[in-house]
């Protein structure tokens, strides 16, 4: 039986949906079967990001109100074997999906994929007890600024108070220039603050732009270093150690003349 | 002599360790909030411990956190209770 993880953070805008479409193509490139669930309703935008945006025709809310059967409205990515959207309604209200319903779902899904991760909304309110009503686990996606990390620590009570115990930690955006100059949290400011384990640490990188604007996720790209720090937070979901990635390597002309050749680790 | 200390970078505090101290006292508001009857746990136990030694204005009772300086210029989350004394007892 698989695992349902919610990727969720309080604030909007901190890379949610980024981190689950990267991780959700990370583990299926691992092998593992992965279906990403949109709990935005009325707000869509994993099926974007995934760059399957043209295959709709079922979303969460027919599977919920009977109008289609769950598999009919699951959409295989063709590019990673294994992976599954489950799209949001784009014209239905948050309160159409009641937290039973959901949890329904997840569980009938998690009899069969090994990975369930539902990409929750921003907020507190329906949206986000709906997407953490099935959850066994939570990620909390976080950036290095004091509004996103005192939404996060909201994010963890309220998780907390809802027995979902031990929720992990990604730091989203994080730039080692600016950590360098103490212009920005570091690592250990952060889980110091917010007392969780780190499950990953994402580089601030231009490429994630790039792989959004063409719908493909950056774990496909060897050269994009926010891809290589989403497929590492993948093999730590499934039980492999990873050692934290070198954040000093996009340093100097040298190493990036390593890294257009693909000479670092 | 301290401009050029500022010039290196040394004396100011970095706009990190900013953001950090603001953040630590807010969460500190944030978390207390959280629980609704914390504050009122905490009220009701002080209340236990001090009418042992005295008798107080229970109405006149305030509790609440604020932030304090301390010594060091060290701004910290602070418990600051106001009990108002209406005797003492004998003991």
């Amino acid at each position: 039986m698989g695992e349902v993880l919610v990727i969720t953070s309080g604030k909007g805008g901190v890379g949610k949906t980024t981190t689950t479409a990267n991780i959700g193509s990370s583990l299926a490139m691992l092998g593992k079967k992965v279906v990403v669930i949109d709990a935005d309703i009325g707000l869509r935008n994993l099926d974007v990001v995934l760059g399957l945006e043209n295959r709709i025709v079922y979303d969460i809310v027919d599977v919920v109100e009977g109008v289609c059967r769950l598999k009919q409205a699951l959409i295989r990515d063709k590019r990673f074997e294994g992976l599954y959207l489950l799209p949001a309604a784009q014209t239905k209200e948050k309160t159409a999906i009641s937290p039973e319903q959901m949890q329904k779902l997840c569980n009938e899904l998690k009899e069969m994929y090994d990975y369930v991760l539902v990409d929750c909304p921003a907020g507190i309110e329906q949206g986000f007890k709906n997407a953490i009503a099935g959850a066994n686990k939570a990620i909390v996606v976080t950036t290095p600024e004091i509004s996103a990390v005192r939404d996060a620590d909201r994010i963890i009570g309220l998780l907390e108070a809802s027995e979902l115990r031990n929720p992990s930690l990604i730091i989203n955006r994080i730039r080692i220039d600016m950590v360098k100059k103490g212009d920005m949290m570091n690592i250990e400011d952060m889980t110091d603050i917010l007392a969780i384990d780190l499950l990953g640490i994402v580089p601030d990188d231009e490429y994630i732009v790039i792989s959004t604007n063409k719908g493909e996720p950056a774990v496909k790209d060897d050269a994009s270093m926010a891809g290589r720090a989403f497929r590492n937070i993948a093999r730590r979901i499934i039980g492999e150690d990873v050692p934290f990635m070198e954040l000093d390597i996009n340093e100097g002309f040298m190493a990036r003349l390593a890294k257009l050749f693909g000479l670092n680790k | 002599m301290l401009d050029v200390f500022k010039f290196f970078g040394k004396e100011e505090a970095s706009s990190k360790d900013v953001a950090k101290e603001r953040l630590k006292l807010v969460l500190v508001h944030d978390r207390t909030n959280c629980s609704e009857n914390f504050l009122e746990m905490v009220k009701g136990d002080l209340l236990n411990v001090i009418s042992d030694y005295m008798e107080i204005d229970e109405s006149g009772l305030d509790i609440k956190i604020t932030k304090t300086k301390r010594n060091d210029e060290k701004v910290m989350p602070a418990l600051v209770a106001n009990i108002p004394i209406k005797k003492m007892k004998n003991r």
